[in-house]
């Protein structure tokens, strides 16, 4: 039973990871119609400036306090991915309005390789570490319930909490701020947000710039838990069936998909995988979600589309 | 003027229904042909032989396949990679398992495998649509690539799911010189383009367009979706998967599940896309861009670098190369959202009047 327990919160956590990645997509998705694959890209991009300036920063200024260099390094990173979006969006997106689903996805497809290619010649393309002082050691939870009690990563926990917090404020963006109801509007119609004086091309520079942020806490907690590597942008490919699984268009399915994915993916892996062979989890998140398409073909919060003739 | 079909007169349907009904089209394809059969073996090296035309051939191979189901049926696909393993693991086996294979009929074997798992992997299609089916599909890549590395039956045993074969035989002809591995895919290619050509200009290809157009409404006017779909996904992992036999068994000779991964997947359907949707010539167009792309790259790069007076590193390459990938891809996208094949078709457009501009 402890056991049991053990592997669904690793999964929670590990789902509320994915649900980070996961975000990123959504945000775009809602208000572009673009399905960003280069969401992985920029989460890898972003953890590779955050984990290059954290070294930089206090070698160029001798700023011994490290919290305050790490912030620094955040903020520049930010910056830069501000940057990002508002190039992307100059030279790539804005040529591509009104094309077709497929076209706008094979072009951030060309981004994400682009990406990767830039990201690695400015930054470096070994391993970096991101040491955001993220206490590593496990500890044992509920040790009066069960014998020996619950091991549990701190690391997981803070993890957690980060992304948590994110989700919250994000969604207090959404709901109470102008710009965030001009987002919400533009997702809604285009044309009609427009209509009324929504500026297109900024609301979408500022949703790549909310996704680049994402990107980058994503980023960040996987760095400082795997290191900074080019398998990271691997990780979008992880987070995919969690988008698809809780609907393109729906934060909120985004965090729920992330949690179903993560305890299915950990859950299969220990009490399935022995009879398989192991290293299932990959195709086995995909596969859920899958059968959850077959059910509800717009994953489970997502807008249905009914289709006339 | 040159291009001008006026005078051709065609009085029966057989002349009407021809692949290539102006006569101009004919004379440059059977041109082609006898280039590629003729002159070609005559003026290439080995390298360009195993650099360039092989890989080619097989690449629009496997693109003339992602075509028919990405471009033709529109079911977006992120697994193609995952069929061209099933394709040439399948005909390992069967190369392996029972003596005195022809290497002919294991391709073909192979091909099959592919079409019963683009058939399961299909099947989604049914009721997922659009950019949720593209990622579904990635179901079939990650699946694949678990089941090579961890089904060992599959490898015949091997440890790391590496494979290799050898003494490859053509109707008693052994397949070892690189001249003979090119008639051997140029062969099979001109053979299946034809096969899928004459497919999408009949009566299977029309539902598939109109599938691809509007799905609702071609099921109104009586196409059953269920049909047109799996029968997209079965020719074109048919012929992916024979693809994917020839680059593993012609090209590679010694193989692992890696060759076959995401990658590989992502690579076809830029070939379609920049090649063009919807487009048989356009396969080849693609094709013949992503190889000859980094091989271009990886010979301009270093001299360009030691014309600006800087040194460029291997690694320094290989991040420049996937930068003018993407670059180039999203370029193409926005210039020419349909691709190589629009281009030949303008410039087609353009001969039927020249040399005068209206």
């Amino acid at each position: 039973m402890a056991f049991f327990l053990e592997t669904l919160l690793g999964g929670l956590m590990a789902g509320m990871l994915y649900s980070l990645v996961a975000l990123g997509f959504v945000l775009i998705f809602k208000a572009s119609g673009v399905f960003n694959f280069a969401q992985g890209a920029m989460v890898l991009f972003a953890a590779l400036a955050m984990a290059r300036f954290s070294e930089w920063i206090p070698a160029w200024t001798g700023l011994p306090y490290k919290p305050l260099t790490d912030l620094l390094a955040f903020i520049v990173a930010a910056l830069i991915m501000f940057v990002v979006a508002w190039l992307i969006e100059r030279l790539a997106l804005r040529h591509l309005v009104n094309q077709e689903a497929t076209t706008l996805l094979m072009a951030t497809l060309g981004i994400a390789y682009f990406m990767e290619g830039l990201g690695q010649s400015i930054f470096g393309d070994s391993i970096y570490k991101i040491d955001i002082g993220m206490p590593k050691d496990p500890v044992f939870i509920l040790d009066k319930v069960f014998p020996g009690g619950l091991l549990v990563n701190k690391e997981d926990l803070i993890a957690a909490a980060i992304a948590a917090t994110l989700v919250a404020l994000l969604s207090l963006f959404f709901q109470e701020t102008a710009t965030g109801r001009a987002l919400r509007a533009v997702a809604d119609d285009h044309q009609a947000a427009q209509s009324i004086g929504i500026p297109l091309n900024r609301i979408w520079v500022i949703v790549w710039c909310v996704a680049g942020v994402v990107a980058l806490v994503a980023g960040m907690i996987w760095g400082s838990k795997l290191g900074v590597q080019f398998s990271l942008s691997t990780v979008a490919l992880r987070a995919l069936p969690v988008v698809i699984l809780g609907g393109l268009t729906s934060v909120p399915g985004a965090i729920v998909g992330g949690l179903i994915i993560g305890v299915g993916e950990k859950l299969s892996e220990v009490y399935l995988g022995p009879f398989v062979g192991g290293g299932i989890e990959i195709w086995f998140a995909y596969v859920l979600a899958l059968v959850f398409l077959l059910f509800r073909p717009q994953g489970l919060f997502g807008e249905k589309i009914i289709d006339r003739v | 003027m040159l291009y001008r079909e006026n005078g051709q007169f065609k009085t029966t349907y057989r002349a009407d229904q021809q692949i290539f009904p102006i006569t101009q089209d004919r004379l440059f394809i059977g041109a082609l042909l006898l280039v590629a059969f003729a002159a070609v073996p005559w003026l290439a090296t080995d390298y360009f032989f195993n650099a360039i035309l092989i890989p080619f051939l097989i690449f629009s191979l496997a693109a003339v396949g992602v075509n028919i189901l990405v471009g033709y049926c529109g079911q977006i696909s992120l697994g193609s990679g995952a069929f061209m393993a099933v394709g040439a693991y399948g005909a390992y086996n069967f190369m392996v398992r029972v003596p005195g294979m022809p290497l002919l009929v294991a391709l073909i074997l192979g091909g099959l495998c592919a079409t019963l798992f683009g058939i399961l992997f299909g099947l989604p299609s049914l009721r997922v649509k659009g950019l949720y089916l593209a990622v579904t599909t990635l179901a079939a890549q990650f699946f694949s690539d678990w089941m090579f590395l961890r089904i060992s039956w599959l490898t015949n045993d091997s440890a790391s799911g590496s494979v290799s074969v050898s003494n490859l035989q053509v109707f008693g002809l052994p397949l070892d010189s690189s001249l003979g591995k090119y008639f051997f895919c140029l062969s099979l290619l001109v053979v299946i383009a034809l096969l899928a050509k004459n497919l999408v200009r009949g009566a299977i290809g029309r539902e598939w367009m109109a599938i691809r157009d509007m799905d609702v409404a071609a099921a109104v006017i009586g196409i059953r979706p269920v049909y047109a779909k799996l029968s997209a996904f079965a020719v074109s992992s048919f012929i992916i998967g024979v693809a994917g036999a020839l680059w593993a068994f012609v090209y590679l000779g010694t193989w692992e599940p890696a060759a076959f991964s995401v990658d590989q997947s992502f690579r076809l359907l830029f070939m379609v896309i920049i090649g063009g949707m919807g487009s048989i010539m356009g396969s080849f167009f693609g094709a013949g861009f992503i190889v000859i792309l980094p091989i271009a790259l990886s010979l301009s790069l270093p001299v360009l670098a030691r014309l600006l007076g800087v040194s460029i590193s291997t690694a320094g390459i290989s991040h420049a190369e996937l930068m003018v990938f993407g670059g180039l891809i999203v370029w193409f996208l926005i210039v020419e959202p349909h691709g190589l094949a629009r281009l030949w078709s303008i410039g087609k457009q353009k001969l039927r009047l020249w040399p005068f501009p209206h």
